[in-house]
């Protein structure tokens, strides 16, 4: 990439969680209560249940689906790069077995990267030791998944 | 203007912020995915870095227009319990809310779909398991 190609990503880049920043907090996804709100599907019989993430997700979903039905068509972005889509389609342990952690994470803290990540700088003190230990996850399980065989990396 | 209407106009945003990574850089907005290659890898991870800076800046701009304080549901060991459990398990399924259950949906994936069906199950028996201990 030349230097004007790198600044031109930067901005788009910047724009783009800024955007996806102002998405979570209008849907009310940087309060973990709404997100265990979501996920206390025994509160939909006691009238406690939350549904606000299943209109963030269905409204995200909308415009995703949109987006990558037409970008089959393409090949490359606005800026001339190749456009990179994960390409594994098998469906193995590391899948079911990590999205089960990562939903027991979820459970217990409301938080998931997206909104974690967002909080950062009005979350205080809690919200650091959340996102340092998720680092320090990201990195072990980086490290562990490059010591095991070579399984292709298809991180999203 | 009605709770649920403000969260699906957020939604759309979020897939806004999807569509303008993908058309404008190629890349795949999955946060899990853009922050574990950027700290494992910063030197190739401007880009990364600079989406990292927009959700960190919008987060403290947006929380401040809307009014939104900062809480916790736990206490800070078990948030730090739950912040591994979500990096470690992101990064071996190989994406989150976002890679998974906005893009990979979008792209219709069934492996998506699979770890989507999953979290989302395995979260709902956590929340159940705290709601009956407490």
């Amino acid at each position: 990439m030349n230097a004007q190609t790198t600044v031109r990503s930067g901005v788009i880049a910047t724009l783009a969680g800024l955007i996806f920043a102002a998405g979570l907090a209008l849907g009310g996804m940087m309060d973990p209560r709404k997100v265990q709100g979501f996920l206390d599907f025994g509160g939909i019989t006691s009238g406690r249940w939350d549904p606000s993430l299943a209109f963030v997700m269905g409204g995200a979903l909308l415009v995703s689906l949109l987006t990558f039905a037409r970008i089959r068509t393409r090949e490359t972005s606005w800026l001339g790069t190749p456009i990179k889509l994960p390409n594994r389609r098998d469906i193995d342990i590391r899948l079911v077995g990590g999205a089960a952690l990562f939903g027991v994470g979820w459970g217990l803290s409301g938080y998931c990267p997206g909104p974690a990540v967002a909080s950062l700088l009005i979350g205080g003190i809690d919200i650091v030791c959340f996102i340092g230990a998720m680092a320090a996850g990201m990195l072990l399980a980086r490290y562990w998944m490059r010591r095991g065989d070579a399984h292709e990396e298809a991180t999203e | 203007m009605h709770p649920y209407l403000l969260s699906f106009i957020g939604g759309l945003l979020v897939g806004t912020a999807v569509w303008l990574l993908l058309m404008g850089l190629g890349r795949v907005a999955g946060v899990s995915g853009i922050m574990a290659a950027a700290i494992d890898n910063p030197r190739s991870s401007a880009w990364r870095f600079a989406f990292l800076g927009g959700l960190i800046g919008g987060g403290l701009l947006f929380a401040r227009a809307f009014n939104i304080a900062a809480v916790t549901v736990t206490s800070t060991p078990w948030l730090i319990v739950a912040g591994l459990l979500v990096g470690f398990g992101t990064v071996v399924s190989g994406g989150c809310t976002s890679g998974h259950g906005v893009c990979g949906l979008g792209r219709r994936s069934a492996r998506s779909l699979v770890a989507t069906v999953t979290f989302m199950v395995f979260g709902a028996v956590t929340v159940a398991v705290v709601r009956a201990i407490q």
